[in-house]
């Protein structure tokens, strides 16, 4: 199962235009919490980068601070991501790799 | 969560060791301050040539040294942390045919130089030094901020081998109107749009006696992730400028403009000591990360463990950015009273210098042990944090708690 939705965010990464993900195996093992636009995470994360840094980063991002790494990827690393992707990235970044709200 | 998880939460750790395969990921003792995300997906997993390090991501590869590797002056090869920013790595195969470009419009005669070339041509030298990530133990900072949270081990010290980088450079002829030296590498980026990890060092920095183009490490050819077969060697300078897999040395007349040298890598102007400002990199208020700050770490005890009633070594080791360790002072009563260590042979005024004190516990119980750097300078270690939004030079004075029994 793991396989077949790597191999999807890879088919999905260079339909993108993106180059093929020079992973290991172990990096696949790596599984982002599920929940709406996390196929989008993986497919517009995943092509330059393993996502374990969203796990590393974490729980202490608020949406801002979600908002700005998106932002930074998009406009600094030349990340192609467009607004509509880059929204639900920011969203389920927030949602579950968040600072948790505070009371 | 990862599947690892879900069967450890189940005892599946044993399980693992019973259905016949070593346990495939181990959990690495990670400081609790680290923030929860980083302690749960780290793990001890083994790049190629390498012992089992701290894996903080995958790709592009970033891999910690676990503390008890610090336990000795020199870091061995397999230990030697691993820090890349950008996944495109050429393989061994590409880097056997590894060349090096000098030149720039700062140049009088650009030339390119084999690895032969490169090891008999110059005079070979040799020198003891600490390369530290500039974010090394950014994961202890508090807020936390983001990149790579690394704990006590995105460092390490070597002995380096290789011809002064002053040698190399005078071979292409410096221009009076030189003012930085632009660094690259082989590696690079996964998409062309990313911009390429290029930096540069000031040409003051660059014509010092110190540093070096490496072709050796403890005696040993560069590890591949260590940037095999050449990298730069900045002895008091963090790991950014210490360019892996190094491929164009280009002397300037104009001063780089490079994502990695700005917004990238800076820190407040004034923040750090420095005794070279970096003048053709800074602005109105921040200025590139450079030296390296005073800090110490221990390596024994480790945090938890339990210990004599009757006393115990305190050992570990202590560095700066080059004016060297004067001492190191020990204290097992937060901070009110402090005692000197022994410190071990002197490796050079930019390596690990060890240090080591019998202490005896004030009784029973949890004694917290406490070690403070000092340099010849005056320069020591503090409890306050300098924070920086970027996470850099966390040198804080490190707390060990055990148990004497």
């Amino acid at each position: 199962m793991r396989r077949f939705a790597t191999s999807a965010l890879l088919v999905a990464g260079l339909a993108l235009g993106m180059p093929a993900a020079r992973g290991t195996a172990e990096e696949m093992e790596v599984k982002l919490t599920p929940g709406e636009g996390v196929t989008t995470v993986e497919t517009n994360c995943g092509g330059c980068h393993s996502l374990d840094y969203i796990v590393m980063n974490s729980p202490f991002l608020k949406e801002e601070n979600w908002k700005a790494e998106v932002a930074k990827m998009r406009k600094a690393f030349g990340a192609p991501i467009n607004d509509a992707d880059a929204d639900t990235i920011i969203r389920y970044l927030a949602e579950n790799y968040g600072a948790p709200s505070k009371p | 969560m990862r599947r690892r998880r879900l069967l450890t939460g189940l005892g599946g750790a044993a399980a693992w060791m019973t259905a016949g395969g070593p346990a495939r990921a181990e959990q690495p003792r990670l400081d609790p301050a680290l923030p929860l995300g980083t302690r749960a997906e780290a793990e001890l997993a083994e790049l190629p040539g390498k012992h089992r390090l701290i894996k903080l991501s995958w790709r592009p590869p970033n891999y910690e040294t676990p503390i008890a590797a610090f336990d000795q002056a020199i870091t061995p090869n397999e230990w030697f942390y691993v820090r890349y920013h950008l996944a495109d790595i050429p393989d061994m195969s590409v880097l056997a045919n590894w060349s090096l470009s000098v030149g720039g419009d700062a140049s009088e005669r650009p030339f390119s130089l084999t690895l032969d070339e490169l090891k008999s041509g110059f005079e070979q030298v040799e020198i003891t030094a600490v390369n530290q990530c500039s974010g090394n133990r950014r994961g202890l900072f508090d807020p936390h901020v983001p990149g790579v949270e690394w704990g006590y081990g995105a460092m390490g010290n070597a002995r380096w081998t290789g011809a002064r980088l002053r040698d190399v450079l005078a071979r292409a002829g410096v221009k009076a109107e030189a003012v930085e030296l632009g660094l690259q590498g082989y590696d690079g980026p996964v998409l062309p749009a990313t911009p390429a990890f290029r930096k540069c060092i000031p040409i003051a920095k660059a014509l010092e006696a110190e540093p070096l183009v490496a072709y050796a490490m403890n005696g040993a050819p560069l590890p591949h992730f260590n940037g095999f077969p050449v990298r730069l060697i900045v002895p008091g300078w963090t790991g950014t400028y210490w360019m892996k897999h190094l491929r164009t040395l280009e002397l300037r007349t104009k001063p780089l403009e490079s994502f990695w040298m700005k917004p990238a890598y800076r820190v407040p102007r004034g923040m750090f000591p420095v005794a070279m400002p970096f003048v053709t990199q800074e602005d109105e208020k921040t200025t590139p990360i450079t030296e390296l700050v005073v800090n110490s770490l221990i390596t024994s005890p480790t945090e938890g463990a339990e210990t004599s009633t009757k006393g115990f070594d305190v050992r570990g080791v202590a560095w700066d950015g080059g004016a060297g360790i004067r001492g190191v002072d020990i204290s097992t009563d937060r901070g009110q009273s402090w005692k000197p260590a022994a410190l071990g042979p002197d490796l050079g005024r930019f390596s690990f210098r060890q240090f080591s004190l019998q202490v005896v516990p004030p009784g029973p119980g949890a004694v917290t042990v406490m070690a403070r750097a000092t340099n010849n300078g005056g320069q020591t270690q503090g409890t306050k944090l300098l924070f920086n939004p970027a996470g850099y030079q966390h040198n804080l004075i490190q707390n060990v708690t055990v148990m004497a029994a």
